[in-house]
């Protein structure tokens, strides 16, 4: 296997980690919320998916766009009913809350579905792929990087460019005061959530359509996705790409040397850029 | 026609009464300034006015309706801008993005309209100049302003103004006062909390005395100034 080619799968790769991380990021931007259960929510997306696909034979995508809808309802629940209440000075709610989420949904899914590993198929596309010089790229893995791309930009023009989105900043700025401007904090909290959601459904067809995934796969999305995040910055959303690059790029590099290093070269490369720079690659978050 | 009405408000804070059975109107369009030394219970009187705390007991009313209960971003919603002493931009926003909160959500105008609006008042306020500096690189002046401003695009019918004019060099004041003119002329009500008493008298019609959370005296303000009481407790002067 040739370098680039290696290096290729990775960037690649690095576009699935990104769009894992996506949604994390913009929830933790805007309201300083870890969501522990991030991961769960993702397999959970990618199990309604499933059963779209399997049982009314839809294509994946037609899928997803169904899936979504119902995953900002189920994010905006969430947070009106469950977030919303631990928010506050004290940061340990949120954490036992979201860990206490993340332990339901496992176990939700695995009486639904059991704990056999299931995929998404996708027909034909599964095994399309095109040929570059040395390199063959999957249209699968592309698609996955190109709509980590469209996430990115899309939730930058939304943040920078929207009434919603400066709703967003501002109340991540000063939520009280964001009060007193007319907004209410606990819905743009919710509408942050249900995006995040949207997210995670498109990153879950790409999960889902990649590789195998069973009820207890999501803690580890949770572990990339929170490595990217760290990797490339808080809230710098460009900056989550750049991680999920890295990590996609350690992991496939590693998985050349030795295909059980696969997981841990990851690892190795977030450490090695937290010992060099502690705050990311490219940090915006000051506080 | 009254805007606003408070009848018989108190809050405690434990043994600490800041306010104690405040009674007084404000009508339409109506300028009243209030005055009484630090500790007087100024600025806690505009938090009750728009909800940032709860009364213990009495009413608040606003344009007609009951709003003791409702929450500050409702009573916004319903009309009620304020300034903070110490402002309290949203840093990372620029200045006109400052305003676009607020003329999108508190003036829940179309996002052309907000953008007409809010340039509009940023001209108004002279700070037209600095509409694409974020916030939190503003100077005091401008961030007063950028205060001013910001309440003025929720597109208020009563202002509360909380010591705008503090800190301001004598040139700043006068100007600031001149901007402040033009929006009561304009036909908003204004209740505006000031040391500075010559800028504060130049706009109001009507004086507030406030000591220890209690009314002291309400009228004009040559007046409420002339007042053996107001002369004792505000300016402190033993006569």
């Amino acid at each position: 296997m040739s370098l680039i080619d290696t290096i290729v799968q990775g960037v690649l790769l690095g576009g699935l980690y990104a769009l894992f991380a996506a949604g994390l990021s913009l929830v933790f931007g805007i309201m300083r919320l870890v969501n522990l259960a991030h991961g769960d929510l993702i397999v959970l997306a990618a199990f309604l998916l499933l059963v779209l696909v399997s049982t009314l034979g839809l294509n994946p995508f037609l899928a997803a766009l169904l899936v979504a809808p119902v995953m900002f309802a189920l994010g905006y629940a969430l947070q009106e009913v469950l977030f919303n209440r631990t928010l506050g000075k004290d940061v340990l709610p949120p954490l036992l809350v979201t860990f206490g989420l993340s332990i339901v949904i496992q176990n939700g899914l695995l009486e639904g579905f059991s704990a056999d590993s299931r995929r998404i198929s996708t027909g034909a596309l599964e095994t399309a792929s095109m040929a570059a010089g040395p390199v063959t790229i999957g249209l699968m893995p592309l698609l996955a990087l190109l709509s980590a791309v469209a996430v990115i930009v899309g939730l930058n023009l939304l943040i920078y460019r929207t009434a919603l989105g400066r709703a967003f900043r501002a109340t991540s700025d000063d939520a009280v005061t964001a009060g007193l401007m007319g907004i209410h904090p606990r819905k743009i909290f919710a509408m942050a959530t249900g995006l995040a959601m949207v997210v995670v459904t498109i990153a879950a067809l790409y999960l889902g359509t990649r590789a195998n995934f069973d009820p207890t796969a999501g803690p580890a999305r949770l572990i990339y996705a929170f490595e990217a995040v760290i990797i490339g910055g808080l809230g710098s959303l460009w900056g989550t790409l750049a991680g999920g690059i890295i990590l996609g790029v350690a992991q496939t590099l590693g998985a050349a040397i030795n295909p059980e290093w696969q997981i841990l070269s990851g690892h190795l490369a977030f450490l090695a850029v937290l010992l060099v720079k502690p705050r990311g690659l490219f940090p915006r978050a000051v506080d | 026609m009254t805007l606003l009405q408070l009848d018989g408000v108190s809050k405690r804070f434990g043994a600490l009464t800041v306010a104690e059975a405040i009674s007084f109107s404000v009508g339409e369009g109506e300028a009243l300034g209030i005055i009484g030394p630090n500790g007087a219970g100024k600025s806690t009187l505009f938090n009750l006015i728009n909800g940032t705390i709860a009364a213990d007991s009495g009413t608040v009313r606003f344009a007609g309706t009951d709003v003791t209960r409702t929450p500050p971003m409702a009573r916004c919603l319903a009309g009620m801008g304020r300034t903070f002493q110490i402002p309290q931009p949203f840093e990372k926003l620029t200045v006109f993005e400052n305003l676009l909160v607020a003329g999108s959500f508190g003036a829940r105008r179309s996002e052309a309209d907000a953008y007409d609006r809010c340039a509009e008042i940023l001209h108004d306020t002279g700070l037209i100049d600095k509409a694409n500096v974020p916030a939190g690189g503003l100077t005091l002046l401008q961030r007063k302003r950028l205060e001013l401003a910001r309440a003025l695009a929720t597109e208020p019918r009563l202002l509360l103004l909380d010591e705008i004019a503090g800190g301001l060099t004598e040139g700043e004041c006068l100007s600031l006062v001149a901007t402040i003119r033009a929006i009561h002329v304009k036909g908003v009500a204004v209740i505006w909390i000031e040391h500075v008493l010559h800028a504060l008298t130049s706009v109001v019609e009507r004086l507030l005395v406030l000591n220890f959370g209690r009314v002291i005296g309400i009228g004009a303000p040559a007046e409420i100034m002339a007042s053996r009481e107001v002369k004792e407790i505000y300016l402190g002067i033993e006569i």
